[in-house]
C-alpha cells in the first residue's frame, strides 16, 4: 500500500515548521514518529497534501526537570527514551503501561506527542496523563498556550488542538511520596490495543481515609476521561469495590466485535479496582 | 517532487532519488534490490520487514525513505560478516528456528535490538522483544531457544551444545 503523493518537507526548527503549518491552510500535517500517520496514510484514511517532518526538531526532544519541581517530557520523546529515562522510572503507571505499548518497533518510533495528538480513543498515554493531571504545552506561530489535559481530548481521534499548532511539551506533576500509581489494561489480543486500560494515582491517607484519587480510563469511551465517579467515591470513603463500579458513570461504552457494551462496561469496573489496588500496593 | 536520499545501507552509502512516499522497505527492496527485508502485512503488524536504523529495530513498512535520509540502516544482508554467519543466523539454523522462512529476516533484527539492549534475556524477556513479529510456521517455540542460544554465544564466544539451550519455556 503507498500513500497518496504529497510534498514533504523536513523542518529546519520549531519556527520553521510552525511557519510552514500556519501557511499550508490545513493542508498540511505534521509526522513525528508516523507509527500513526503512516499507517492512515497508506490507508488513504489520511492524504496530506504536504508532510512537514519534525522528526528531527532536538529541540522538542528528551525529559528534563521544570525549576518548580515538575518535569518536562518533549514532545518527540520516544516510548523508547521514556522507558530508559532516569526521572520517569519513578513513574510506576509508566513503567506499568509502556512496555505493553505497542511492539518494540513502535516504542522505538512512536513518540508522546504524536500519541496524544492522534487522539485514538484507546490509546494508553491519555490515560496515564489524565491520571497525572498533565498539561499539553502547544505552539503555533501565533502563540504558546498551555491545556490540562483534562480539557485536552474532545472524542474519537479529536482535539482542541489547531491545525497550526504543535504539541511541544508535555509537563508532569513532579513524584510525590505520598501517593502510588498503576496502570492496568485488558488489551484486544491481536491489535494489543485497550479494550480497556486504566491510570491510577491514589494516596494522601490521613488515617481516616484516601485525601488524593485520580483515574484515567481509555479504550471506554469516545475518548479516554477522568472517572470522577471513582475519584469521588475513593475519596469519600466508600470500598475500593463499590468505588470501581462507578468506572462508567456518564459514559457512553463503546461497543464493538472486540468487546460489546456490557462486557467493556464490566471490565473497565475490574481493570479500575485493579489499578487502584495496585496504586495502594505502591505505596508500601 | 523528488527527494534526494542519502543514507549508509550495511555499511555503504548509498544516495536514491525518491517520491516521497516511498516507503523505506520499497527502498531497499526495490531501490536496492535488498530483498532479504520482507513485506508480510504492510500494515505495520507483522514485523517481516524490521530493519534497523541508527541501531533500532523499526518497521521499514511504517517509515518513509525520507526519513531515513542520513541515517544508518542495517537490513539482514548486513547481519554476516567475512567470518560467518552472524550468532544469531547460526543459531536460527542450528536450533531450526524457522520452517518457510518469511519472517526469519525481521525475527533475527528484532531479536538483535533486544541482545543490543541485554545480554542475558530471560524467556519472557525474549518473548516480549518479538512481540511485534509474526510466524506463521513454528509456534516460536524453536525461535526462542535460538535467541537464547545466540545470546550465550554473543556473550561467551562460544556456541553451547544444542541440548544445553533446550526446553524452558
Ligand atoms: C503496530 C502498532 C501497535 C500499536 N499499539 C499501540 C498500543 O498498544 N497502545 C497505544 O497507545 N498505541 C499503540 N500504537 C500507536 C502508537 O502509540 C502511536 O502510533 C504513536 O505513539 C504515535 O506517535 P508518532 O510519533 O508515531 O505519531 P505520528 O504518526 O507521526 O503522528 C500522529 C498524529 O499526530 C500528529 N502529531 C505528531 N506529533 C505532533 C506534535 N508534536 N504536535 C502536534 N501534532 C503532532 C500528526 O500530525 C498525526 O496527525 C500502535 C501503533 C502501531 C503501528
Ligand atoms: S510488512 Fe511491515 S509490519 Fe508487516
Ligand atoms: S518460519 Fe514461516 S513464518 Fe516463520
Amino acid at each position: 500500500m503507498i500513500p497518496a503523493a504529497f510534498d514533504y518537507v523536513r523542518a529546519t526548527s520549531l519556527d520553521d515548521a510552525l511557519k510552514r503549518l500556519a501557511t499550508a491552510g490545513g493542508g498540511a500535517k505534521a509526522i513525528a514518529g508516523g507509527q500513526s500517520l503512516l499507517p492512515l496514510m497508506k490507508l488513504r484514511l489520511a492524504r496530506p497534501e504536504t508532510l512537514v517532518d519534525i522528526g528531527r526538531l532536538a529541540e522538542l526532544k528528551g525529559v528534563h526537570r521544570l525549576p518548580d519541581g515538575r518535569v518536562a517530557v518533549g514532545a518527540l520523546t520516544t516510548y523508547d527514551e521514556m522507558l530508559r529515562d532516569p526521572i520517569l522510572r519513578h513513574y510506576g503507571l509508566l513503567a506499568d503501561a509502556i512496555p505493553n505499548i505497542g511492539d518494540v518497533q513502535v516504542r522505538n518510533r512512536g513518540t508522546i506527542g504524536g500519541s496524544i495528538a492522534h487522539a485514538d480513543p484507546a490509546s494508553d498515554m491519555p490515560a496515564i496523563l489524565l491520571a497525572l493531571d498533565a498539561e499539553v504545552v502547544a505552539r503555533s506561530s501565533r502563540a504558546e498556550r498551555v491545556i490540562p489535559i483534562t480539557s485536552f481530548f474532545e472524542g474519537a481521534f479529536a482535539s482542541v488542538l489547531h491545525d497550526d499548532e504543535l504539541i511541544t511539551e508535555v509537563r508532569l506533576p513532579g513524584g510525590r511520596d505520598d501517593v502510588g500509581s498503576a496502570y492496568r489494561a485488558i488489551e484486544q489480543p491481536a491489535s494489543g490495543y485497550s479494550i480497556a486500560g486504566v491510570a491510577a494515582v491514589v494516596g494522601a491517607h490521613d488515617g481516616t481515609g484516601w485525601r488524593y484519587c485520580a483515574v484515567g480510563v481509555t479504550g471506554v469511551g469516545d475518548h479516554p476521561y477522568r472517572a470522577a465517579a471513582v475519584e469521588k467515591a475513593v475519596i469519600g470513603g466508600e470500598s475500593l469495590a463499590q468505588a470501581a463500579a462507578h468506572a462508567t458513570d456518564g459514559v457512553t461504552v463503546a461497543s464493538d466485535i472486540h468487546a460489546d457494551r456490557e462486557y467493556r462496561t464490566h471490565v473497565a469496573s475490574v481493570q479500575v479496582l485493579r489499578a487502584l489496588e495496585a496504586a495502594i500496593a505502591r505505596l508500601g | 517532487m523528488v527527494a534526494h536520499v542519502s543514507l549508509t545501507v550495511n555499511g555503504k552509502p548509498r544516495e536514491v532519488d525518491v517520491e516521497p512516499r516511498r516507503l523505506l522497505v520499497q527502498l531497499l527492496r526495490e531501490d536496492l534490490d535488498l530483498t532479504g527485508t520482507h513485506v508480510g502485512c504492510d500494515t505495520s503488524q507483522c514485523g517481516a520487514c524490521t530493519v534497523h536504523v541508527d541501531g533500532k529495530a523499526v518497521k521499514s513498512c511504517t517509515m518513509l525513505a525520507v526519513q531515513a535520509d542520513g541515517t544508518t540502516v542495517t537490513t539482514i544482508e548486513g547481519m554476516a560478516t567475512a567470518e560467518g554467519l552472524h550468532p544469531l543466523q547460526a543459531a536460527f539454523w542450528e536450533h531450526h528456528g524457522l520452517q518457510c522462512g518469511f519472517c526469519t529476516p525481521g525475527m533475527i533484527m528484532a531479536a538483535a535490538d533486544l541482545l543490543a539492549r541485554t545480554t542475558e534475556p530471560t524467556d519472557a524477556e525474549i518473548r516480549h522483544a518479538i512481540e511485534g513479529n509474526f510466524c506463521r510456521c513454528t509456534g516460536y517455540q524453536n525461535i526462542v531457544t535460538a535467541i537464547r542460544a545466540a545470546a550465550v554465544v554473543m556473550r561467551t564466544g562460544v556456541a553451547a551444545p544444542s541440548g544445553a539451550v533446550q526446553g524452558g519455556m
